[in-house]
């Protein structure tokens, strides 16, 4: 706990903490993670100081583990983001995430004559290029690219 | 393939590709079999499209069915602002099978997700058209004899025209060689060229026609439309260089044939008509057997 960022918001005995959100993208990750709805206590930070970014985010979640399936959707939105696993205010363990072969629910499809943007439809697309994010709609079959990614 | 939809030709295997290419062989022998007789097929055309519904409507009456359904969303509830999930699940507890086109583009997939029962992709917006290539692949495979290792030349927009792109795809199962005649706007995309090298398949690219066209045992014409130019001076300089005359066709092989999708506007000169190798009209009539063959095989009923 030495570094100065992670004692901007305040420390967890147990739980998870998430880092290296970008800082405009912090709500969507709220919000991918359902912790809107989550009774857990949640702390975060946002627009602080971050080498790679120039302003990140963070989460600390207490008291709670995620699934890896759960996790890997904020890939889209925060691929570089890195989760600790925190036990009696250590981390004990460290992870990235991948984003999923299979992204359902998360991303818009950039096609506007897609069916998708016309009816309300979960979107799903599969991951045809990790390196370069291009996602292909299952409906539209056309291919959403990194540039074009909006996310629900 | 009992019950299975027909969205995309990427659905079909080789093999299935295959079988119904046979079986239209066998129904234009014997086009009148009341197969799909007390069967009733839902013709559900949110946008209109005469050539495609006439056909649809032809095989299966040919077959002995009924048919149900309306010809533009005008005339649906469409315009009373129901969703599509609702049409479907409704027509889907009324019909044996539906044949649907709609202007949006993975309609089809999303109609096949909420119906009880198949549903043939008549056309999603410039998605896809299965039933197109199809009849494609049989016209190629009547004139031919075959549709293993062809050269196959596709002339025009090959950017946007859907029926290019399926068709490329299902002749990737056969070992052919590509040759793409496009404006420098309305070139092969990049996926479609990616997906041919990962296959192996070679390719060449030209911006008019030459006379490689002598190697050419299948020309597949599509329109260039000028709405697909940004640039109208552009579309001025090349508007016609993608028309084929008759003179052209004078050292092709004697095997050629000249595929266009219909309807053609003027890239292709009248004077090709009277060409033996011209076979776009016969195509057309084509598409009502495969049609037929596409649906007894989707119902069980071959
Ligand atoms: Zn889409």
């Amino acid at each position: 706990m030495s570094n100065k960022t992670e004692l901007s918001v305040s420390a967890i005995k147990e739980g998870t903490v998430i880092d290296h959100i970008p800082a405009n993208c912090l709500f969507k990750v709220i919000s991918i993670l359902g912790l809107d709805n989550c009774d857990n206590l949640i702390t975060f930070g946002t627009n602080l100081g971050s080498n790679r970014y120039g302003k990140k985010a963070i989460i600390k979640v207490a008291d709670k583990s995620f699934e890896k399936e759960d996790l890997n959707r904020i890939a889209l939105v925060a691929p570089d983001a890195r989760l600790n696993i925190i036990r009696d205010y250590e981390v004990v363990e460290k992870k990235f995430v991948t984003v999923p072969q299979e992204i359902i629910g998360i991303a818009k499809c950039f096609n506007p004559k897609c069916i998708t943007n016309n009816e309300t439809i979960i979107t799903k697309f599969t991951l045809v290029n990790s390196n370069v994010m291009a996602l292909k709609c299952h409906y539209c079959e056309k291919v959403t690219t990194e540039e074009h990614l909006k996310i629900l | 393939m009992k019950n299975r939809s027909l969205v995309s030709i990427n659905d079909f295997t080789k093999e299935e590709i295959l079988k119904i290419v046979e079986l239209a062989k066998e129904f234009e022998a014997n086009p009148n079999r009341d197969l799909l007789k007390n069967k009733v097929v839902a013709s559900l055309f949110f946008e209109p499209s005469t050539r495609t519904r006439l056909s649809f409507e032809t095989a299966i009456n040919r077959l002995g069915g009924r048919v149900v359904g309306f010809t533009d969303a005008s005339s649906s509830s469409t315009t009373k602002g129901e969703t599509l999930k609702d049409t479907i699940k409704m027509v889907s507890n009324y019909a044996d099978l539906i044949v649907m086109r709609h202007p949006l583009e993975g309609s089809a997939r999303y109609a096949s997700e909420q119906s009880n029962v198949p549903i043939v992709n008549a056309g999603d917006g410039a998605n896809q058209h299965p039933t197109q290539t199809l009849l494609d692949l049989y016209s190629i495979l009547k004139t031919q004899g075959t549709l293993e290792n062809l050269n196959i030349f596709m002339v025009g927009d090959l950017k946007y025209g859907r029926t290019v792109h399926s068709l490329l795809q299902a002749l990737s199962h056969f070992n052919p060689v590509f040759n793409f005649i496009s404006p420098e706007e309305l070139r092969m995309p990049d996926e479609y060229k990616f997906w041919l090298d990962s296959k192996g398949i070679k390719y060449y690219e030209h911006s008019e026609f030459t006379d490689i066209l002598s190697r050419a045992d299948i020309l597949y014409m599509t329109r260039v439309q000028q709405e697909r130019f940004v640039d109208p001076i552009e579309y001025e300089k090349v508007k016609n260089v993608y028309i084929l005359n008759n003179a052209m066709l004078d050292n092709t092989k004697d095997n050629l044939r000249v595929l266009h999708p219909l309807p053609r506007v003027n890239e292709i000169n009248e004077d090709v008509d009277e060409n033996p190798k011209a076979y776009y009209f016969e195509q057309a009539e084509n598409g009502v057997y495969a049609r037929m063959a596409i649906m007894a095989s989707i119902l069980g009923l071959v």
